[in-house]
């Protein structure tokens, strides 16, 4: 099992690596460079070159990107090209409030989505089975600033008012002292992610209820509800481990459209308005997280996969 | 959005079991699936709502009883008899701007799409077909596009770059094909097994020959639900970088874009934001439903043949 581990492990850090690649590669395409992005065209010749020698620009692409790569995995992620700021502090400011925000939205959509699959799988082809599904292909299909508009149209506008459409937060004051902000775009992510897991769930379901240990287990003379939670669903659970990963990490994604539709303050907005000013490092920086999210978390995926199968647990050793 | 659709695909292709499967699948394969999800439904409401948007893209414009950047009220006016839906954030006509603004979304998704499924089979099948080296480092390259979050991607390229649209569907179809890609391998793998592609191999086909004709005629279950799955993700995608501003530049008339110009005003004057919003929810919800027919009619067949 420690080899299986170890593969996966080297496997992530080879992928950290080239995306690491990728991302300093964005810098090269920059018309002109990164002097002329920041000092805008019109700056003198003499200030361009004081900048290039500032940001080390005259040195081979090679020690450039060791120098910025070095700093990454220090934690030192450069300045802003438009304010000035240490990125760190940028983010710093930011960071609790995607934080909370993804944290409600996980913790209400992940019990809820497994809920709903193991439900609709016991209740295959009933009527109720057809209207959670035909609701979750239409869900799945909306963008998920759809979604986040459609219920500011509902909830905050015309039909009802009791949500604030735009979470407004003072500089100092964080989400959770505010949670009314937070209650919309929570729940657009929410609304975003719950059919992906919930069909997977119930698909997986169904084929363990149709399994010969489970009807064993009813043989048996098990109390449904012990054949449902201690027989079906922790078999039942480990495709839905995968599209669970899958799905938090595409929230490094849906925050910035989500945060963007709300006027959050967290780092989907700052990563917005980095892309706006063309500021490279916040840009860089904040897409280096958000891939090493996903390669980090599919890493844990795999990991819990590996611990809930006894098949692999032993096959792996 | 993501690729949950990757194990229902995985299944569409039937097991290589050991009651020896017909030596060549079917050719037309494809003509028969959709032939049989047009038979759904959902197939059919699907389309009816892909149709009824298509129509306003492309003839809306036809119809539009004022120049999209034409000034004719006060910001935000209310729906009058000139302006039947009112006017937009700054006095411009929302109807005409609603039926002028369709078609920059349609053509997009649909070229970011074509580069993305195309891209990605090619780069699938030749992994599969490879079982060397050559798959290892298609797949680790994979890997590395499949980690960043779709628009995350796009909008790197958009800040190095600049807003360009060509940028926008290449970057798109890019963060497609990996997607594409590792469930079009999926399901070459089980076919490159087969003894017609052996036989094929030991007569001493071409390579690109053995791939286009062995391989592809036999994956288009999956390569079908995929370029339907691709479709409603290029159109969320291409309208969301629009809606935050990077897509057409104003005084462009564009859905995503227009939702971007009146959410302030929603309050107001909702019909700026509700006809866009509307259109491509229905647009998405019409190409989801044409795609789930196609999943189903793909299961069906598999089963027939059975």
């Amino acid at each position: 099992m420690a080899r299986l581990i170890l593969r996966r492990v080297a496997l992530g850090i080879l992928t950290l690596f080239l995306i690491s690649l990728v991302v300093f590669a964005a810098v090269l395409a920059l018309p002109g460079d990164a002097a002329t992005a920041i000092l805008g065209k019109e700056a003198t010749p003499e200030r361009l070159a004081a900048l290039r020698e500032q940001l080390n620009l005259n040195d081979s692409v090679i020690t450039q990107y060791l120098d910025w790569i070095g700093g990454v995995l220090t934690g030192s992620f450069g300045e802003s090209a438009a304010t000035q700021q240490p990125v760190s502090e940028l983010l710093s400011d930011r960071v609790a409030n995607t934080g909370f925000l993804v944290f409600v939205a996980a913790v209400i959509a992940i019990p809820l989505s497994i809920g709903i699959g193991v439900w609709t799988a016991m209740r295959r082809d009933r009527p109720v089975d057809h209207v959670v599904s035909t609701t979750t292909l239409v869900l799945a299909a909306l963008p998920e600033f759809v979604i986040g508009i459609g219920l500011i149209l509902l909830f905050a506008t015309s039909v009802f008012t009791w949500l604030p459409a735009v979470s407004l937060l003072a500089p100092d004051e964080r989400a959770w002292s505010e949670p009314s902000v937070v209650v919309l775009p929570a729940a657009t992510l929410v609304l975003a992610v719950t059919p992906y897991i919930s069909r997977i769930m119930r698909g997986s379901m169904i084929e363990v209820l149709e399994s010969e240990y489970v009807t064993m287990a009813r043989l048996k003379g098990l109390p449904e509800r012990t054949v449902i939670w201690r027989h079906a669903v922790p078999n039942a659970i480990v495709p839905a481990i995968q599209v669970t990963a899958l799905q938090l990490a595409w929230m490094a994604g849906g925050v910035v459209v989500v945060e963007f539709v709300f006027s959050y303050p967290g780092i989907g907005s700052l990563f917005i308005d980095a892309v706006d000013n063309r500021d490279m490092p916040v840009v860089q920086t904040i897409t280096m997280f958000a891939a090493a999210i996903y390669v980090v978390l599919n890493l844990l995926a795999d990991l819990a996969t590996i611990a809930v199968t006894p098949r692999l647990r032993t096959e792996a050793r | 959005m993501t690729d949950q659709t990757v194990e229902r695909a995985l299944d569409l292709i039937p097991e290589a079991g050991p009651e020896a499967p017909p030596p060549r699948l079917q050719r037309f394969q494809w003509l028969g699936i959709l032939r049989n999800a047009a038979r759904l439904t959902r197939t059919r409401i699907g389309l009816g709502m892909v149709g009824l948007i298509v129509l306003i893209a492309v003839f809306g414009p036809v119809f539009a009883p004022h120049s999209p950047t034409e000034f004719i009220e006060a910001p935000n006016h209310g729906p009058t008899g000139d302006a039947i839906f009112g006017a937009d954030a700054l006095g411009r006509d929302v109807f005409s701007r609603f039926l002028h603004g369709g078609l920059s979304v349609l053509w997009m998704s649909a070229a970011a799409t074509l580069i993305g499924v195309v891209g990605g089979t090619a780069v699938g099948l030749v992994a599969a077909y490879s079982r060397n080296w050559l798959d290892d480092v298609l797949m680790r390259l994979n890997d590395v596009v499949l980690a960043f979050p779709q628009i995350i991607f796009v909008l790197l390229a958009v800040s190095a770059v600049g807003p360009k649209l060509w940028l926008i569907v290449l970057t798109v179809g890019i963060t497609h094909a990996p997607r594409v890609a590792r469930v079009m391998r999926g399901a070459a793998q089980q076919i490159v097994e087969r003894d017609f592609i052996k036989a094929e191999e030991v007569a001493g086909e071409k390579r690109s020959r053995i791939i286009l004709e062995g391989l592809l005629p036999n994956v288009t279950s999956p390569l079908l639900v995929e370029l339907g799955l691709r479709m409603t993700f290029s159109i969320g995608l291409i309208a969301a970088i629009s809606f935050l501003g990077f897509g057409l530049q104003p005084p462009s008339a564009d859905w995503g874009l227009m939702i971007n110009e009146n959410r302030l005003a929603i309050t107001v004057m909702p019909w700026g934001v509700l006809l866009p919003v509307l259109a491509i929810a229905v647009l998405t919800v019409g190409t989801n439903l044409i795609t789930d027919g196609i999943a189903r009619a793909a299961i069906g067949l598999e089963r027939s043949n059975e």
